[in-house]
Parts: structure tokens; sequence; C-alpha cells
């Protein structure tokens, strides 16, 4: 079985901060790392590959720094990564992502199983697997919370649903979302790390991929971002004075919009 | 401290570190309170590597020596010492067979133990024999082709939870300190069964169990090196795991004063942190001058095993008898910065205080250690 | 690309901290721009003397944006019923359309649909056009993909909107990379700029920021939004509207994944660590009781019930709600605490809340320095007033 694994390197986003005063975003400390939802894409992926057989291919599209996420998949047990890289990619929103992305599965030879994760923490659009899949015409569900079994021409899976889960035949190739709860990612191991500081990523840009200019990036992309500032509610501090019915009264208000 | 570790041990270091930051720390108060054996950090441990650290290549492991080893052990340490001291234990289990074992028992339990498949333990202790192994009332007799040993075994780490259990038993009683030997009890041998387990202090992690022999009967390859030869055994094995006891001491402090520093940055009274105060200070750098003197001698300790297996005891005892009794003063006094806090076990620095005093008792209580330093120095000067 | 104009560059560095990424770097006083740069426009945006600029390479051919009108709603059906959102969507959708002057279509797809039909004309729609048919049953991603994609290229609406449930963030992607459409996902507000085009405003990097999103040059504007953001309107079972029943023929209903069975969870199975809303409570509730209450709110909230460790070592609750040092760590993005003092070991697992609410009787509760609204006052008189007022607003 041919496995490949979308991966994003994203800031950690748990350290991203906008000041609400001065409206500008403090890095302070903010480290880039491998998704944490695309782990676990990579722990089944590895996971399968063991049980079934097969080989599994790490694939992120993003700046060269980039390759070392590549290496510490190949530390977790994938066989090889690839990176996409090229200047002609930024600004790329989910549409233009998906599109670098499909021809670079294509210039790869395809796969049996291509597995993201649910969504990336720095946009959380959960648009790139399903968009990836309708562009390669693979069969394709989201968020997988278990893969029971792998058949020769199917596999069987849970997805998850806002209000329980549905058991589901996936036919083969697809392209599957998993979420967190399908496994627990593995730590690095000594051998996989050797394998890793050995490991050459290889790099592909816009022109190996047999790619076109307009469609990558920010010409390729229909949305802009026309602003960015900080939630209002942040940094907004009071207490609620009063009666107690007119405390209930501004609190409930301040509830409501906020959810 | 730069101690200037190659890549491969660097990346040991890293790997025992992601270890402990994301698996064990944060189920280390549940485990020590539930007294859970640490089964699926193990698995992990073995996943990644780790169990087969001091194993030779050619039995499945990473062939490494004392100082990888000792570089593992200290990071799981920081994280839990009843954790670590489950793992060291199964190290301490193997190294019998590794030291003194065939060919035949070697390529048939190292790789078992290498991939983290099953688990080993020690079983020296007994009721009347502690730091004077002499008193071992365990016995074993040849009948036929089989061994068979009667006796019971205490206060065995991994007792009950081990596959592969490394039994000295006297065969030969009027041969005395040459009367002993050592032998591999599987845990589906016959006649062989798990006793009391033990309500510890601390390390609560780690199971430590009686193990009955009666009428246990082991085929008679399963003896390991020379019959006789056990305490010489057991005398090595000891000298090789002690450097691993020292290091748990010198990741329990590191850990600790992690804590410390880190509350004491936080708490705030009088209206500032309680890290601008001098007695605070004051009392976290003693914590760091000694923690790091600590590693460096165990540091200095573990490569001087690996370059003179020979002349190992004196530096073996030295390494374990300042870090653990440095890891008990480090730990108590975290439990100082963290005031009444520390005290309650919101905060794991009364767990770290309780894993430290074991450290200063097992592998041969401090004093033996002295004992044995004296008894070297002793040798030294007579030439 | 993003460019620099070297010119008028005064190496203030504003460009260096607001960068997300770590993309930019002033260097001899002059900003310079690495490989990282994601073209998110931050910079541009902050920079006061105008010295940065993102340079587009060919512009694509611009749709013809007045072939575009109408706003339709994708009124998702499960398990017999209409999904909740979707009375909301119609709410906001009934603003922009008559904002825009344009009809609000809703697109209903699935078996044995009734009369729901009616009910979405009741909420605000004047149109739906609806599919019933047993291959539709099941949710699966590709007919409903097919079906939606070819009625937006036959039917051109301007803006498309469907809710950011597990079935709408699913399928609306695919529908967007078929007809070529811009996609925001979780909107939690949407309105008309000046020329007529949707400004979608989503949080981003794990809610830490708002981004503003339009689509200048492509049609329709696609948006899934969050549920229980926008406002439904009042039923009203006199409106008027056209159904529209569409021949399934003309649509590839076929899938690759076949549904074997659904399974309906139990409500109360929420993960904590997971939840959006956590309404915690601590020693102040005084007894298993208390919690009844907190129940309560946490069900009219649709969040988590969670405790302080006073809470759960006093047997009101069981451990696996506790949140603090020996807890669990959440960040939700409301965390309502209710007699709870703020102790530092429950401030560790739960200070990274976007908004926290406290509500204790001690003005002097440390609680109180981290709550972003604070309110003093006996909890049994407040939350049996707060859950009439929340549910009476429903």
């Amino acid at each position: 079985m041919k496995i490949i694994i979308c991966l994003k390197q994203v800031p950690d986003t748990r350290n991203v901060r906008l000041d609400p005063k001065t409206n500008t975003m403090s890095r302070e400390g903010v480290e880039s790392i491998m998704n944490p939802y695309d782990r676990h894409a990579l722990e089944e992926g590895v996971s399968l590959a063991a049980q079934y057989g097969g080989t599994v291919t790490a694939l992120s599209m993003g700046p060269p720094q980039a390759a070392e996420m590549l290496k510490e998949a190949i530390a977790c047990g994938a066989d090889q990564g690839v990176l996409i890289s090229d200047r002609a990619f930024a600004g790329a929103d989910t549409l233009a992502t998906t599109y670098t992305l499909a021809n670079a599965v294509l210039a790869l030879g395809a796969a049996d199983l291509i597995i993201c994760g649910k969504q990336a923490i720095d946009g959380d659009t959960a648009q790139v697997g399903p968009g990836l899949a309708r562009r390669l015409d693979l069969a394709y569900a989201s968020c997988i919370s278990k893969i029971h079994e792998v058949r020769n021409d199917c596999l069987l899976a849970r997805r998850m649903m806002d209000d329980g889960y549905d058991e589901l035949e996936i036919t083969l190739p697809a392209l599957l979302t998993v979420v967190r709860e399908i496994n627990e990612p593995r730590i690095p191991s000594l051998k996989g790390k050797m394998n890793a500081r050995k490991a050459v990523i290889k790099t592909f840009n816009a022109a190996d991929i047999g790619a076109d200019t307009a469609l990558l990036g920010l010409a390729g992309s229909p949305t802009r971002v026309a602003r960015v500032f900080a939630p209002e509610v942040r940094g907004e501090r009071a207490m609620l004075e009063g009666t107690v019915i007119e405390q209930v009264k501004e609190l409930a208000a301040k509830l409501e919009a906020i959810i | 401290m730069d101690y200037f570790l190659t890549e491969d041990q660097q990346m040991i270091v890293e790997v025992a570190q992601q270890i402990t930051d994301e698996k064990i720390i944060p189920c280390r108060a549940e485990l020590d309170e539930k007294e859970e054996f640490p089964r699926d950090i193990l698995r992990q441990i073995g996943q990644a590597d780790l169990a087969g650290l001091y194993i030779d290549e050619e039995y499945g492991g990473y062939g490494g020596g004392c100082f990888d080893m000792v570089l593992a052990l200290e990071q799981f340490a920081r994280g839990c010492v009843g954790i670590a001291t489950s793992f060291a234990a199964n190290g301490l289990g193997a190294y019998p067979i590794i030291l003194s074992g065939s060919e035949e028992l070697k390529k048939h339990y190292l790789p078992l133990i290498a991939s983290g498949e099953k688990y080993s333990a020690f079983a020296l202790t007994e009721a009347n024999a502690g730091s004077d192994a002499s008193g071992i009332q365990t016995t074993a007799v040849l009948d036929g082709d089989e061994w068979v040993l009667n006796g019971t075994k205490q206060w065995i780490t991994n007792g009950g939870e081990a596959n592969i259990y490394s039994v000295i038993a006297i065969t030969d009683p009027q041969k005395g300190a040459r009367g002993a030997t050592m032998f591999v009890v599987e845990d589906t041998d016959p006649g062989f069964s798990y006793g009391h387990k033990e309500k510890k202090l601390g390390i609560r992690a780690s199971s430590t169990r009686e193990l009955i022999f009666k009428d246990c009967r082991i085929p008679a390859e399963r003896l390991i090196g020379r019959r006789g030869a056990g305490f010489i055994t057991v005398m090595k094995t000891l000298d090789h795991s002690r450097p691993g006891i020292a290091i748990l001491g010198v990741g329990l402090a590191q850990g600790a004063l992690d804590e410390a520093a880190v509350y004491a940055k936080q708490r705030v009274q009088f209206g500032k942190p309680i890290i601008s105060f001098q007695a605070v200070q004051h009392l976290l750098a003693d914590m760091a001058i000694e923690t790091e003197a600590a590693r460096a001698l165990v540091y200095a300790a573990a490569k001087h095993i690996d370059a003179h297996p020979k002349q190992m005891s004196k530096a073996s005892s030295m390494c374990k008898v300042f870090a653990t009794d440095m890891a008990m003063k480090v730990t108590t006094n975290a439990v100082q910065v963290l005031g009444g806090y520390g005290y309650m076990r919101d905060y794991p620095v009364e767990k770290m205080m309780r894993d430290a005093k074991i450290l200063q008792i097992y592998e041969g209580t401090n004093q033996i250690q002295r004992n044995v330093i004296g008894q070297e120095l002793n040798k030294e000067y007579n030439k | 690309m993003l460019k620099i104009d070297e010119k008028l560059c005064i190496g203030c560095g504003v460009c260096e901290e607001n960068c997300a990424f770590g993309a930019i770097t002033v260097v001899d006083d002059l900003a310079r721009v690495n490989d990282k740069c994601t073209l998110c426009g931050n910079c541009v945006d902050n920079c006061e003397v105008g010295a940065l600029f993102i340079e587009e390479g060919e512009v694509v051919p611009k749709t013809d944006l007045a072939a575009y009108s109408g706003v339709w709603v994708y009124a998702e059906f499960r398990q017999g019923k209409i999904a909740p959102v979707v009375l909301e969507l119609l709410g906001a959708g009934r603003g922009l359309a008559d904002e825009r002057g344009v009809k609000l279509s809703a697109v209903l797809l699935g078996h044995n649909l009734g009369d729901s039909a009616r009910e979405l004309i009741a909420q605000g729609c004047d149109e739906v056009l609806q599919i019933d048919n047993p291959a539709l049953a099941d949710f699966t991603d590709e007919p409903y993909a097919n079906v939606l994609s070819t009625l937006i290229k036959q039917r051109r609406p301007e803006i498309v909107l469907a809710g950011a449930t597990a079935i709408g963030r699913s399928f609306i992607p695919q529908v967007a990379t078929v007809v070529g459409a811009g996609l925001t996902a979780d909107c939690t507000e949407l309105a008309i700029d000046e020329d007529g085009s949707l400004l979608q405003t989503r949080p981003a990097f794990g809610g830490n920021i708002m981004a503003t999103i339009v689509c200048p040059d492509t049609r329709p504007q696609m948006a899934t939004v969050r549920p229980m953001v926008m406002k439904a309107l009042p039923p009203d079972p006199h409106r008027r509207g056209v159904v529209e029943d569409l021949k399934a023929e003309q649509f590839n209903l076929t899938s690759r994944v076949r549904v074997l069975s659904s399974v309906i969870a139990e409500p109360d199975k929420i993960r904590l660590a997971e939840a959006d809303i956590v309404v915690a409570g601590g020693r102040g509730l005084e007894s298993a009781k208390g919690f009844a209450l907190l129940n309560e709110l946490a069900e009219v909230m649709g969040g988590s019930v969670a405790a302080s460790r006073a809470a759960v070592d006093a047997g009101w609750i069981d451990y696996p709600y506790q949140v603090g040092q020996t807890g669990k760590t959440v960040a939700p993005k409301l965390y309502i605490c209710c007699g709870i003092s703020g102790a530092i070991q429950h401030l560790v697992g739960m200070q990274s809340s976007e908004t926290i609410i406290a509500i204790n009787r001690d003005a002097a509760a440390p609680i109180f320095n981290v709550a972003t609204y604070g309110i003093v006052a006996d909890l049994f008189e407040i939350l049996p007033l707060l859950i009439d007022e929340l549910k009476g607003a429903k």
C-alpha cells in the first residue's frame, strides 16, 4: 500500500497573542511545529504500513525550513519526505494550496491512501483535505476517528459527526482526514532519528511539479485578507455592578455576544 | 552545562526527554496515587528503541555503554523515579545474562528485553539477606536435567510484572560465598508464584513484590555462568548498575529544582515574587550547585566504567553515595521553597521527596557504599 | 510577493513585531523578508510609512461578477430534521439578501424531507430548491458536493452559506474546489461592503486574532458559519415562497463511500478538553445540589461542566472533570467560574481561556484578577436568574 501523509509546519498558535492596544502580534517564543492534527495522520499511516505493508511518504508544501519537520516525520517512521517549496506558493489560500498539492501527488505517481490532519491550527479551515480529494478525484471522508480494517479495494472506518458517529465503507484509493481521537502519536525513536539524520528530503519547485503559475500562491487564490484585528473581548476587564437583576441582564448580554 | 555530548548521545537525550515531557510527567501523579505499574510507558520506551540501550547490537540492542544508559535514565528520573526505577530494574535483571550468561541464554532472552516485549527483574534480597548477601536461604538442587528451587525472595523490583527473573540461590551450602549460583526463572515456570506486594513511601509506580519458589523446576541450561559464580555475577551487576541509581538522584534533583524555580518566580508574597528574596535565592543556588556537581561526578564515573570495566567499584560507589544523598537534600529543599503548597499533593515536589529516600537505601545502602570505598582505599594505599 | 520600498522604510521594526511567522527581520535599518512569508498582509496594514506592499503577479481574468446574483443557504438535513444552524443562517442570509436587494434561497438535500421546505420559508427564505432522493438519505460527500456544485454552476448565486458543522465543513470545501470559489471557514460575522462584496470575519491562530476575508474577483463568495453565532428570525408561518423540486436524474448521485450505520451519541459525552464553553464550579457551590444548578447552566449554554479540586475532593463531581495543576488543562473560548476562589493550582489549568467570567461572593477572591468579567454575588441567587434569562433568549 502506498500511503501519502500531508503535513504542514505551523507557528505554535498557543503562544501567539495580539496586543489589543497596539494591534501588534507578539511572536515571542513562537516556534514552528508540525501541525498537531497531522501528527495523528502520520501515526496512522505509519501503523497501517506496519500492519498491512507499504510505504509512507510525508509531503509538505512550505518554506525550505519545513524540511526539518519532514525529517521529524522520518524519525517518526515515514520512509521518505518530499517538500514542495517555491516563492510562487506564498499567499496561497486553500484553493491554491490544493492545486499545488494535487500536482505534487501526481508528480509522485498517485497513492492508495492519502491521510491529512482534520485541520491546521494556524488557519483552522479544514478545507485542504476535502479540496485535495476532489482535485484528485478520490473517495473521501473527513474526521475519521478509527480505521477498523483495510481490505483489497476498500477500508472500514468510523467518522465523527456532531451528534455521534457513522461507520463507513470507503473505496480505495481514498483520502481521509483524521481527528485526534484516532491514535496516540509515537515519540520519534532512536533509530528513526538516525534515519532522519541521514535522510535527504527531496525538494520540488513549481516547475518540477508542472504547475501553472497563474493558479499558484496569491495569484491563484480567490480570497484576500482585508483586515486582521484583536478579538474585542480580550483585554477588556470589568466588574459588573448593580442589582442582581441588572448584573444578570448585563452578563446574559455579554454571554450572548460571545457564544 | 555543556558536557560535549556526541551527536548520538544528544539523540538519546532528546528521545528520552520527549518521552519524559510528553508521556511520563502527565501521568506520574496518577500512577503514584494508584500504585500502578507503568506498563504503557515502558512499551513506549521500547517503541522508541531505548529498552535495549545497553544490550549489544547482535542481540537487538543499541550497543551502548553505561554512559548512554545514564543519559536516558537522567531524563526519566526528572519525570518520575518510580517509572525510571521500573525501567532501570529491567537492566538489573538483564545484566547477569549480559555479563555471565551463555551464548544460548543471550540469544534467547536479550532480544526480548531489547525490544521491550518482555521485562526482567533481579532477585537477590531475602528476609535475612539484605546488605549481607551471604544470608541467602533460597536453594537450588540439581535433579536429573532440571534444577529445583525452593525459597522466598523479598522486595523484588518489577516482581509480578516481569517475565524474566535473574535469581540467585545456594547450590553448594558447604562452599560459602562460592556456593551460590544464578538462574533464569520465567514467570510461567511451574512452582513459581508471587507473594505480598509492598506498600511503599515512594516510587509507588514501581512494583516491589515477594517471589515464592516451591519446588520450582527449571531446565539445567538456565544456569547463568558457572555453578558457584553467583556472587561474582551479582557484584559485577551491581557495579554496573550503581551509576544508574546515582543518575536517578541527579535527574530527580533537576526535576525538583525546575519545579522550585518556576514556582518561586510565580508565587507572590509581600508584593514580590519569592525568587526575589535572598533566602529563597540561596536555597535555589545550593540546589543548582549540588545537582550540577553530582551530575559531573556521575558522568565521569560512567565514562570511567565504560573505559575501565575491571576497576569500577570505587567510582561506582562514590557517585551513588554522592548523588543520592544530594537528591534527598535537594528534594527536601524544593518542598521548603514551595512551603505549604509543597507539602500538598497538588505539586509534584512532595512525591519527589518521598521518592528520593529509596535512592539512599536500595542497590546497597549508602553506608555499605562507604564501606566499599573504604576497602578500596585500604587496598590502594597498600601498594 | 512582499516588497519593501527601501526609500520609505525607516527600520522601525513594527513589521518585525507584527509578523506571526517570523518572516521579517530588520537588518541595518531596513526590513528584510525571508521565505517564511505567507503574504498575510498584516505587516502592510501596520506599516506607518507605507513602505511595504504586496506585488501581485499576473491578475487572474476576472469573473463577470454581475452575472452572479442571490444568496443561498445550504439547508443541512440529518436524522429527519433541519439542523438548527440553518435557521440562524436564514436569519443572517435574509439580512444580506435584503441589503443586496436579491433573493434568498435554501438548498435542501436528503430523503423523506416532508414539509421541511415550508419550515425554511417560514424562517425567511424566498425559494427552496430541493431534491428528495434515497441516494441522499445518508450523508456522503461526493453526491452532496456534486449536486450543490452543479446547481451553483447552473444558477450562479453570489453568496453561498453553510453551517460550520461536521457535514458543512466536510463537503462545502469540495463544492468550492469544483466551482473555483473562495471559501472562508467558520465565520463568526458576515457583512456587506460598500462595493457590495461579502466581508467574512473569522477567528484565526486558535482564536487569538480575528481576520476579515473578502473575495474581490470571484463568485460565488462562499462561507461556512459557526453555529450559535447568527440569530434566527422568529418563524412566520404565513410567509410565502416557492418550492422547486429538482429532478435527481440530472445529477451524479453515485458515491464511493457507503454509510453502514449511524450512531447517535449521548449529548453529555462532550470531552472537557475540547469543549468551547466550560462552566466550572468550586467550593462555593457548597454541595452536589449546587452542581445540579451548574449542570443546568452548562446545558442551556451547550457547554461542558468542570470543577476545581476542592469540589472534586468533596465528592460533588468526579475526577475527570477536574481542572488545574492535578487535573486537566483547558483553553475554551468561554470559561465561567462559579464559586472558585482562584488558587494558583486552579489558574494554571484554565488561564489561557479566551474569555473568563467569575462569579464569587468574596470580592477579594484572586479569581477576579484573571477574569474578563467579574460579578460579586451569591451564586444561588444569580444562577437561577441567569439560567432563566438565557432560556428566554432562545
